[in-house]
């Protein structure tokens, strides 16, 4: 039990349960929602990444645990395949979780931080998203076979029938209203409100937190300058959702449940949704400690840990620890292996339009697919930060102090 | 049960139910139809529904879900109101009476849970928006009326999140409102900001930035209580009311629940 708990504390160090994660996720969406093809082509990128893993562990200690689990999960899936959404498996999977978590509740750190009555509906939102994830893509897997068996979708066998909304709408809306009714009561009685001492201003309390649906948000700014994380990157994810009815002109998977048919619209959505937006949340809430130093769920929240800070900057690691110099004093110079960076990775959307990706330049036109793409890259711009940053401990891209601009 | 029946005929023929209720018990399909169009609060719905569109396991039920917690949140919310006030003298010991002396008293806490759960209902409602293409045309503005309400939502819980006036509250608020300072052109540490200058004087400083109108001064203090309360309880209320109105019309008027056609 206590080798599991150390185990699990390891795996769930911030660059591993992330990549675990993101990599896991990419299994799901490439095998088109798991059909157990894992000898195709994009397989054989799974088994390298799987590879890539194990040789890194060699030098990394923790990265060999993730190899194990990395492999665990993925001949999990590769043999449930299909049958991952099938009802049955289902429920053990969510049988599973349940118990795990509270076989958990047992270990006092654990239920320290998971108890809060605030934590609580964020420890249900996990179980929550998982299921409602299943549910959707379920649906949508089921609707993939009936389709591409020359068939029709389910929700379109009923198009047509029609019902009176007195009773069967009311009926339904009554009964979600009674049913909500008792949970809320319920919840009410068993959990206290909380209310910690007075205010004062004087005594901030450490970790400081912000509510827990901006700790994602918080997060970012371990990743960003808080010009960048605390204003326009949540500018543009408001800005990235009310675009996409805009940019998606797909007129397929309107009105029904499918994955086949907008592979690349739901694998994008569920990767910022689940994997960046609720998954930030999660480490923010249950993972993140005094000095919001990241610790293990079993771990116990120690004020006086120690993390050393060794984040150092590309320009940094570039003239002082490769070409052994002394960093040059201009900033252009100085920063000049990072601006080619960052101007190489916003232009690669104009130069994958000549080839790569020239049918989506095509079918999108211009604007839908530079607005798209850049909006694209923003998002992406934060895993490949946050991996930076926990592997090689790199700070900031760009670093221009002089103009308060750094990325 | 012929007793029961006779009694029902006799409560649905009396004149005051009649006076309520035009339409009497809906059971032919003509009086269906009535019961919903001559009732303001049941015609935001249409007369009739796709049958795929009334599934819980279509919609889940989450935008109802949302909007029932909504309710709740007013009805609840109301009742605090009666016994919180907003200064930094009364807001946490208020609190602490509500907590103390009121019996039974659970409305703060399903006020607290009742947030929480709307933040995660509106999240959950637009994850089944998007996994079922629901926002593809004709339903791209509502799409557009929903984002700006998950937006009001989380503003909604924020300013509440003060009011408390403990030390969770202010020093959330702390943290969350502390980024207003970096807003590009608008906050003091902003990028550009600096470029903003009349002769020499820096136009945008601690005193005037984005962060100093969010909370109303330099600090969390007194005025960003008044401010937040006015915020919480009157004005993000109204406005996410009213976008209400216009999401759920659009929802009818782009033709009821998404469905293929
Ligand atoms: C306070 C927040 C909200 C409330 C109370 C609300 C309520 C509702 C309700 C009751 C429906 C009817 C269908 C259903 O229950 O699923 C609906 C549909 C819809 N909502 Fe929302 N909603 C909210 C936020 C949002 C958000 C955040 C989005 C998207 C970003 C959104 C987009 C839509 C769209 C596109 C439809 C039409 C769906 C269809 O026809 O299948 N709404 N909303």
């Amino acid at each position: 039990m206590t080798f599991l708990k150390d185990y699990i504390n390891v795996l769930s160090a911030a660059s591993i349960s992330f990549l675990l994660l993101s990599s896991t996720f990419g299994c799901i969406v490439y095998f088109n929602l798991l059909e157990g093809r894992l000898r195709s082509k994009g397989g054989s990128i799974f088994i390298g990444l799987g590879v890539a893993y194990v040789i890194a562990g060699l030098f990394i200690r923790p990265l060999l645990y993730l190899a194990v689990a990395y492999f665990l999960v993925m001949f999990g899936l590769a043999h449930l395949g299909g049958r991952l959404w099938d009802k049955k498996v289902g429920k053990w999977l969510l049988f599973v979780g349940i118990v795990g978590f509270f076989v958990s509740f047992l270990d006092p750190n654990f239920y320290l931080i998971a108890a809060k009555p605030d934590n609580v509906p964020i420890g249900a939102m996990i179980f929550l998203l998982g299921i409602f994830t299943w549910i959707a893509l379920r649906k949508a897997y089921l609707n993939d076979k009936q389709i591409q068996a020359g068939g029709i979708p389910w929700e379109k066998t009923e198009t047509n029938e029609k019902l009176f909304v007195w009773p069967d709408l009311v009926y339904t809306e009554m009964l979600c209203m009674i049913l909500l009714t008792v949970v809320m009561s319920v919840w009410s009685v068993a959990l206290r409100a909380p209310l910690e001492e007075a205010a004062n201003p004087t005594s901030s309390p450490n970790p400081a937190k912000a509510p827990w649906y901006f700790l994602g948000l918080q997060e970012m700014l371990v990743y960003f300058d808080p010009r960048l994380a605390g204003v326009v990157l949540p500018g543009l994810i408001i800005v990235g959702l009310m675009a996409i009815p805009y940019i998606d002109t797909n007129p397929k998977g309107n009105g029904y449940y499918s994955f086949r048919e907008r592979k690349w619209e739901i694998g994008i959505f569920l990767y910022g949704f689940l994997v960046l937006w609720s998954f930030l949340i999660i480490t923010g809430t249950f993972l993140r400690g005094p000095n919001w130093n990241f610790f293990g769920p079993y771990e116990y929240w120690d004020p006086n840990k120690l993390v050393p800070l060794v984040n150092v900057d590309l320009s940094e690691l570039v003239w002082v620890n490769w070409l052994g110099m002394p960093l040059p004093k201009l900033w252009p110079i100085r920063e000049m292996f990072g601006i080619l960076l960052v101007i190489g990775y916003l232009s690669l959307p104009p130069l994958l339009a000549a080839r790569p990706f020239r049918r989506f330049y095509l079918k999108m036109g211009p604007a839908r697919y530079y607005v798209g793409s850049f909006l694209f890259l923003v998002m992406m711009a934060l895993p490949i930060k946050m991996v930076l940053r926990w592997l090689f401990n790199l700070k900031y891209i760009v670093h221009i102090g002089e103009l308060f601009f750094n990325v | 049960m012929a007793s029961v029946k006779a009694l029902q005929e006799n409560i649905v023929n009396s004149q005051i139910w009649k006076s309520v209720f035009r339409v009497g018990i809906p059971n032919t399909n003509r009086k269906r139809v009535l019961a919903v169009l001559g009732s303001l609060i049941l015609h935001l719905h249409p007369v009739k529904v796709r049958r795929s569109g009334v599934r819980m396991s279509y919609t889940w039920c989450m935008g109802g879900t949302t909007f029932f917690f909504f309710l709740i949140e007013t009805v609840t919310g109301l009742l605090l109101m009666f016994y919180y006030r907003p200064t930094i003298e009364y807001a946490f010991t208020d609190i602490m009476d509500l907590r103390e002396q009121a019996p039974f008293g659970i409305m703060r806490e399903m006020h607290r849970w009742g947030a929480h759960a709307m933040v995660i209902a509106v999240w959950l409602h637009m994850f089944r928006v998007f996994m079922t293409g629901s926002y593809k045309p004709p339903r791209e503005f509502n799409w557009n009326v929903g984002v700006i309400l998950l937006v009001l939502t989380l503003l909604l819980s924020f300013t509440g999140y003060l009011l408390p006036w403990d030390q969770l509250a202010i020093w959330a608020i702390t943290v969350g409102s502390s980024m207003a300072r970096a807003t590009p052109g608008a906050g003091n540490e902003g990028p550009m900001s600096g470029l903003i200058k009349l002769g020499d004087i820096r136009l945008i400083h601690a005193g005037d930035d984005a962060r100093f109108g969010l909370i109303g001064g330099r600090s969390i203090g007194a005025a960003t209580l008044l401010r937040f309360y006015v915020l919480h309880c009157v004005a993000i209320p109204l406005v996410a009311g009213f976008l209400m109105a216009i999401h759920f019309w659009r929802v009818r008027k782009d033709g009821g629940i998404s469905g293929p056609l």
